[in-house]
């Protein structure tokens, strides 16, 4: 199950494990020593506005959204504009990454293959993000059976492994040769993933949640007559937010990857709509003869998750006091 | 002891059949017959449908169907695919080799991931240290279909070091190499990262300083004290990782053509065998809870701080 989720596996896995040591999740707490009080996330801009890595990291994202919004920037040719004369030709002045087995240009294609990526990774990230968040928040602030009813859902479907579940809900309700619409399928695509990633953000929501709710200013709310909601909102939910933004930016670039592998497997995305996944499946059949057909869209595909995995590490460093 | 561990196992309960029987209901709404093409080209005589229908309970409410193979599988029996094989030697011949392949995985994990990160914890900030984070950040980042398919065309097509595919029913543990690396590639990253950070924190720990202050040599503070402690968060992710491993890889066996357990799998999800995908997952799960419970006991025995209640 190590597959594409593995990324966001590796991921997980950091969080159950900081979750398993009993060690709160630690949030900055403005500690700057300048005039100005900053807040935690004054504080991490701080100090990520002097990182390198942030600021590449940062640019390949901007890059990369600015191709998913307007790909005719980047090229002025037809990624479905197949010659099949000019088959698996090379990379050549007239097309810089060559022309795939149908004939159509490659470097169009993996620009267009940005949109599919980037959208499906955007949706799912909100998602689960989103739902896991709310389950968090009301499993950890109501407690008692609501919460052990809500862990043990969460734990059935953290049990299931990822590559596995993805692919038998995508079978059943994208089955190959369906020939459903463009946006029907990413939505069956961002739901798979939403419900099999959503766990880990409600543990880790549900971790932090835990640690403040005995905190002074919550209990001081509620001695002042505010309502649950006000305090969930007013109070509980700014200052719980750190951790579920740091994985999100991770899952972020775990999703960009599954995507990829779900498509690559046949049952994410299909054609016509261009996916990184689907045009690294197409090249397996041509691996030996033309290996271009697998580097460019391979490359492209490695360049956005790392950007965006990069950017969670340094957002994550930036966030926790303890690694400064 | 005894209790946490009774507990534990009475909570594996109801995760155990609330997954299993999630994965069969979702097989179970699979479109798809069953039983297409098998009587050739013609379609099959309605007796012999419903006798099939009968014969694998699919005329009988999807519960009833659950239970049906519950009760069959406390008895030791995974049931019969579509084509009357038995699951549970579709299961035997499969299983070994994606076992094979995950100690591979492992052995390589143990061997690059923990040197690497021992190597730069102990020593941070130079040239290795910058190298191994690189390195690792990269790995993480590279879906394994991606490594799997360069790697494949780089040592397999281009340098002709390894033959691309695995040819052999039950591959030896040397044909299994490549394919072994490529799936322990990204938890590779991730122990030479724990494993650099679990020894970079320690190594200002009062215990380390108090050794060397005592006058022990460097060898015994490093291998005795230091990574006794450090290494304690490894081996816990080592175990959950193995547990993960041995669930199969269906892209790493489906790249390098090796019939294990997850591409039997996904050719069983094709073709709407739901006893399979379900006998499949009951394995996987069964082996990734209890390997996570060894895991978490484990802990306490490496770390005597803890007491489980």
């Amino acid at each position: 199950m190590s597959d594409p989720s593995a990324a966001s596996l590796a991921i997980e896995s950091t969080t159950a494990e900081e979750l398993a040591s009993g060690e709160p999740i630690k949030l900055g707490t403005g500690g700057g020593q300048t005039d100005k009080p900053r807040g935690l996330l004054g504080d991490a801009w701080y100090d990520l506005r002097r990182k390198p890595l942030f600021w590449i990291s940062a640019f390949f994202i901007v890059l990369f959204l600015v191709m998913a919004a307007f790909p005719q920037l980047f090229t002025s040719k037809d990624p479905t504009e197949a010659l099949l004369d000019r088959s698996r030709q090379g990379p050549s002045s007239e097309a810089w990454f060559g022309y795939d087995v149908q004939g159509a240009d490659l470097y169009a294609r993996v620009i267009y293959g940005t949109r599919a990526s980037i959208v499906v990774a955007l949706l799912s990230t909100l998602g689960t993000v989103i739902f896991g968040s709310m389950v968090g928040i009301v499993s950890g602030f109501r407690g008692g059976w609501a919460d052990s009813l809500l862990s043990r859902v969460a734990d059935i479907f953290f049990g299931i492994p990822f590559l596995l579940g993805a692919i038998v809900i995508l079978f059943t309700f994208n089955p190959p040769g369906s020939d459903k619409g463009e946006a029907t399928i990413m939505l069956i695509v961002v739901t798979s993933l939403v419900v099999l990633s959503w766990p880990v953000s409600m543990r880790i929501m549900r971790s932090s949640v835990l640690s403040t709710k005995n905190a002074d200013y919550i209990v001081a709310a509620r001695a002042l007559g505010a309502s649950n909601f006000r305090i969930i909102m007013r109070h509980l939910l700014p200052n719980c937010l750190a951790p579920a933004l740091v994985y999100s930016t991770i899952l972020l670039g775990s999703f960009i990857g599954a995507e990829a592998t779900l498509s690559y497997l046949g049952v994410g995305l299909k054609p016509p709509t261009q996916s990184w996944g689907i045009m690294v499946a197409e090249s397996q059949d041509f691996l030996r003869v033309s290996p271009q057909l697998l580097l460019f869209p391979a490359a492209f595909l490695v360049v956005a998750v790392l950007s965006f995995v990069t950017m969670g590490e340094a957002v994550r460093e930036a966030l926790d006091p303890k690694l400064r | 002891m005894g209790r946490y561990v009774a507990r534990r196992l009475l909570q594996l309960i109801p995760v155990f059949f609330g997954t299993t029987f999630l994965i069969y209901w979702l097989v179970y709404e699979v479109p798809g017959d069953p039983f297409a093409g098998k009587c050739g080209q013609r379609a099959c005589p309605p007796q012999y449908v419903a006798y099939l229908t009968h014969k694998y309970n699919l005329d009988k409410p999807l519960i009833v169907q659950y239970f049906t193979y519950m009760k069959n599988l406390l008895h030791g029996d995974f049931g019969m695919t579509y084509n009357n094989r038995s699951i549970n030697e579709i299961i035997a011949v499969a299983y070994p080799n994606t076992v094979k392949l995950a100690l591979v995985a492992l052995g390589f994990e143990i061997v690059i991931g923990l040197t690497a990160g021992v190597l730069t914890g102990l020593r941070r900030n130079g040239f290795l240290d910058n190298l191994v984070l690189v390195t690792s950040l990269f790995l993480l980042a590279l879906p394994t279909f991606v490594t799997g398919f360069v790697l494949k065309w780089l040592f397999g097509f281009q340098l002709g070091w390894v033959t691309p595919t695995v040819t052999s029913a039950s591959p030896s543990f040397t044909d299994l190499l490549l394919p072994g690396f490529v799936l322990s590639s990204i938890s590779l990253a991730y122990v030479a990262r724990l494993a650099r950070t679990s020894i970079a924190e320690n190594r200002r720990a009062d215990y380390v300083r108090t050794a060397i202050a005592k006058g022990l040599p460097h060898r015994r503070v490093i291998g005795v004290h230091l990574l006794r402690n450090s290494l304690i968060p490894v081996i816990t992710l080592l175990g959950t990782d193995l547990g993960a491993l041995m669930g199969g890889a269906i892209v790493t066996e489906g790249i390098f053509n090796i019939h294990g357990i997850g591409n039997e799998v996904y050719r069983a999800i094709t073709r709407k065998e739901g006893a399979t995908v379900v006998s499949i997952v009951v394995i996987l799960v069964l082996v990734y809870l209890v390997m996570n419970l060894i895991v978490d006991l484990l802990y306490a025995l490496l770390d005597p701080r803890i007491r489980y209640e």
